[in-house]
């Protein structure tokens, strides 16, 4: 597995121009030393054929994990085979070395939240409701609602900030807000992993933005760990401590976004052109697209 | 820097108070709604008891199934309309409740029983054991619901390809659906002559003239099924929200989905089984349940309720509608659902639902 390890160090930028919450721990070198959520050798496909082979995987702990690659290159797969989504065809996914498949679905749902791609909410759901079904791990079938459970799906609105809408029916939000409901209903269950696929998808550019700056301020409060699936590069490498870069189902760079964000890169995993500058506000690697038709 | 997720939740009073007040509301409205069922279901019995050639006070009917009341209307009430009313409340219950376990679990309101074809493969088995082998009563029940659940393990492996598309799975239901009908009136045509009129009364839908053989079957399989459902209540709340956020919050899928549909199956199968298959009443109970009570989810016990009243005063309107005839209940219940389902179909159409 090439695992392009360069001195992060390197790249320290301390002025505060701008006051935004930025991911600011020293990471991790070597990713292993604190992993509890791991695969090994996965091997994982739909119907026919494979789409990822023999990937051994780690999702650093503590710290906000962005997976990046072209469409089909099997980040979305790797995903839903960390969340138990998807059962591998070989290897493992462990977490806290125990393999996720050996486990009961109720106990990994107190340990590992999930947001899927597309989630649907049934009719008429009001915000409140939707979220307090992520209480369900917590609960016993012959149990009614505790003062933990209402105080646990208060604190989700009010993390998300969603306290606002939440007798209001999910059907008449915004997809932004429709976002905040599901990461809330991830977050009630109250686990110290949260894995996003593509969480940002259909949303504009302000709301994307926004459900990244809850990830980061989610990440800082609460030391959770975060796995996220996300299309835009430069959001990645702004919001992630952690980059893993997909091709053909392999990781080919893994590491802080500064160490392994390179033209090199973006053309090796997109296919593009680019040419990668700072970002202005946040310092981390901007890409910008060269394309066939600019004459510059 | 921490690694531990805060055990304890800190949250302002405010807000708790406001999740508390939300979950009460939808909660009372639901209770509301049930038991304002509830009391009707106990009208339309009690009409359906005091009602007829002979009839009794509506306030003595109940009291008279009891035994209580001048022997002559005790015998009327107990003999020859009790039956009856039992049958009524216990088929709409069973159709009821299974439409709102198959709507939910496939998430879509074309998948009931009736739409999927599953009291259809119900009714061919059933109506094979009546003209070959001549069944009735206990072995006639068996024969509806062992018929259910071959047709609805059928159309789930034909409908399943990478978790379930409730597409494919009403597209699927209604093809065997319409087998299952074509071999129906084939055992139909071939069946001899007293038979064939057994079946074309059992076939509409009817409550006339079944005796306790067939009744007693049918209340005893409901006291294992109800409990049941209830228990699976909240893994069904679970699966509405789709397989991939059912998995995510610690639902095994395809276990909790077996079973309901289990036990949706069964309730079909006993509700056919005791009176043939009473059209749309498990397709229209739910619906209109959940949208009374204005409820995000599944409203077990009230589709159950809705179901029976339905059955109750559609057999009313079947035996007081036309002067010296009597219309099978099955035929009433077909007239107000059918409807119910073109609108159904032009409105999922225009919205392009169905995924």
């Amino acid at each position: 597995m090439p695992d392009k390890e360069i001195d992060v160090t390197a790249h320290s930028h301390t002025d505060d121009l701008v006051e935004m919450q930025m991911p600011s721990e020293p990471i991790p070198v070597h990713p292993d030393d604190d992993c509890r959520l791991i695969g090994r050798s996965l091997r994982l496909g739909y119907d026919a054929g494979d789409i990822v082979d023999d990937l051994d995987i780690d999702i650093p702990t503590g710290r906000i994990t962005m997976l990046v690659g072209a469409n089909a290159c099997g980040k979305s797969t790797t995903l839903r085979a960390l969340a138990r989504l998807l059962k591998p065809r070989g290897g493992a996914v462990t977490i806290d070395g125990k393999d996720v498949h050996a486990m009961s679905t109720k106990s990994l749902a107190t340990k590992v939240g999930i947001l899927p791609q597309t989630p649907t909410a049934p009719d008429g759901i009001t915000v409140a409701d939707l979220v307090g079904r992520g209480r369900y791990p917590h609960q016993k079938w012959f149990r009614q609602w505790s003062a933990e459970d209402q105080e646990v799906v208060a604190w989700a609105l009010e993390a998300t900030g969603i306290e606002a809408i939440a007798e209001r029916p999910v059907d008449g939000l915004s997809g932004g807000q429709r976002q905040r409901v599901w990461i809330a209903m991830a977050l009630a269950q109250q686990t110290e992993v949260l894995l996003l696929d593509e969480p940002t998808t259909y949303l504009d550019v302000h709301h994307q933005v926004d459900v990244l700056d809850l990830i980061v301020q989610l990440n800082q409060e609460q030391g959770r760990t975060i796995a996220v699936v996300l299309h835009d590069l430069n959001l990645a490498c702004r919001y992630g401590h952690h980059l893993l870069a997909m091709k053909n189902g392999e990781i080919v760079a893994q590491g802080a976004p500064s160490a392994v964000v390179t033209e090199e890169l973006v053309d090796e995993v997109f296919g593009l052109r680019s040419k990668v500058i700072q970002d202005p506000v946040s310092h981390t690697p901007l890409v910008v697209p060269i394309g066939r038709h600019a004459g510059f | 820097m921490s690694t531990a997720v805060s055990s304890r939740a800190a949250a302002s009073p405010e807000t708790v108070a406001l999740v508390r007040r939300a979950q009460r509301r939808v909660g009372r409205r639901q209770t509301l709604v049930t038991a304002v069922l509830g009391a009707l279901v106990v009208i339309a019995f009690s009409l359906s008891l005091s009602l007829g050639e002979f009839p009794v006070p509506v306030v003595h009917a109940i009291p008279m199934a009891f035994g209580y009341g001048d022997p002559a209307s005790v015998w009327v009430v107990q003999e020859l309309r009790l039956p009856r009313a039992v049958l009524a409340a216990a088929v709409g219950l069973a159709f009821g409740m299974s439409g709102a376990i198959f709507q939910s679990v496939a998430r879509n309101p074309l998948a009931s029983p009736d739409v999927l074809g599953v009291t259809a493969g119900g009714s061919m088995v059933a109506v094979f054991g009546l003209t070959v082998l001549g069944a009735s009563g206990v072995r006639l029940s068996l024969f509806a619901s062992v018929g259910a659940l071959l047709t609805a393990v059928l159309i789930y492996v034909l409908g399943y390809r990478r978790g379930l598309s409730t597409y494919r799975l009403v597209l699927v239901g209604i093809g065997i659906g319409a087998v299952a009908a074509a071999v129906t009136q084939y055992l139909w045509a071939i069946a001899l002559y007293h038979d064939a009129a057994t079946v074309a009364v059992w076939l509409s839908g009817s409550l006339n003239g079944r005796g306790w053989e067939s009744i007693v079957p049918l209340v005893v399989q409901l006291c294992v099924f109800v409990p049941a459902a209830f228990m699976l209540r909240k893994p069904l709340l679970g699966l509405e929200l789709g397989d991939d956020s059912a998995s995510a919050i610690g639902i095994r899928v395809q276990g909790a989905r077996a079973l309901l549909i289990l036990v949706g199956v069964a309730f079909a199968g006993a509700g056919v089984g005791a009176a043939g298959p009473v059209a749309f009443v498990a397709f229209v109970s739910a619906p209109i349940a959940r949208r009374v009570a204005r409820a995000p989810g599944p409203v077990l016990l009230a589709s159950g309720f809705l179901g029976a009243l339905l059955v109750l005063v559609s057999d009313l309107l079947g035996r007081y509608a036309l002067p010296d005839s009597e219309i099978p209940v099955g035929v009433i219940t077909g007239i107000v659902g059918a409807p119910y389902l073109l609108w159904l179909l032009t409105r999922t159409n225009r919205a392009g639902q169905g995924d």
